[in-house]
């Protein structure tokens, strides 16, 4: 049975799913962990897929950043382990 | 395909199941005593949330309905938890009268870790997310809370049969 597996991808996974929400490229974003306190890059996440979600986890300590759930009419986004993103704009 | 995290390695020598009820009286059972317990071999169809199924799938583990036995309990939701911080949550009735095992054995073999080993959750009229892998308790609740993947959009019963895959469905 293949439903399991330990295969990951990193964060640019999430570059079109975030995309669609922010319409912005968030993977260029950087994210600060609630657990650890690290701070680092969305792509430099841990990107686990259970589709129809998505688990992105921290690479220093493991813990759950991000939380992506996609249906036919909604998305669910849970960012409780991300205590902040800091999202480049451009300069007003 | 379907993981919400690395693969746990957990050793069995250390392993340990544990009933929390809602009044916080605690039922621990180590590996020993799980092996002890009378087990059964229930041949179960799986529903993933993804839509394909897997029929005639074959298991061997321990009753919840053995677990619960001398467990004084009033609740009417249930928490799973596991190893590595996965929940999920059920009404505690979906956990008895024959329809949940603690399993630790699968096609006739040892549950490897990457199947979710040494133990997992097997509730298979509910959809797949809800078999906990790596499980290592049941935390009982007076009230509902959603779990891991119920918190962020999947729908908090989850019946295959009514395709209850999202919040809403
Ligand atoms: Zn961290």
């Amino acid at each position: 049975m293949e439903f399991f597996s330990d295969d990951f991808t990193d964060g640019n996974a999430l570059a079109g799913p975030l995309r669609e929400i922010f319409a912005v490229d968030m993977t260029e974003a950087t994210g600060r962990c609630v657990s650890c306190g690290d701070e680092g890059p969305v792509a430099g996440m841990k990107v686990y897929a259970h589709a129809p979600g998505l688990v992105a986890r921290c690479p220093s300590c493991q813990q759950v950043l991000m939380r992506l759930v996609r249906g036919p009419g909604s998305a669910w986004l849970d960012l409780r382990g991300t205590m902040s993103l800091r999202i480049p704009m451009p300069a007003e | 395909m379907l993981t919400a995290g690395p693969t746990l390695r957990v050793p069995t020598d250390t392993w340990e199941f544990v009933i929390v009820t809602e009044a916080g009286q605690r039922h621990r059972w180590d590996w020993k005593q799980l092996m002890a317990l009378p087990s059964e071999r229930p041949t179960v169809d799986l529903h993933c949330v993804t839509k394909w199924s897997k029929l005639q799938t074959r298991w061997q583990g321990v009753s919840l309905d053995v677990l619960f036995e001398g467990v004084d309990t009033a609740a009417d939701y249930a928490m799973v938890h596991s190893y590595g911080g996965y929940t999920t949550n059920l009404p505690y009735e979906d956990l008895l009268n024959g329809q949940a095992w603690i399993v630790h054995q699968f096609d006739g073999e040892d549950l490897t870790p990457e199947h979710g080993g040494p133990a997992r959750l097997l509730v298979p009229h509910l959809y797949l997310w809800k078999s906990a892998k790596w499980v290592r308790g049941i935390t009982l609740m007076d009230e509902d809370e959603p779990g891991f993947w119920e918190s962020a959009g999947y729908h908090d019963y989850g019946d295959p049969w009514r395709e209850q895959r999202y919040q809403g469905d």
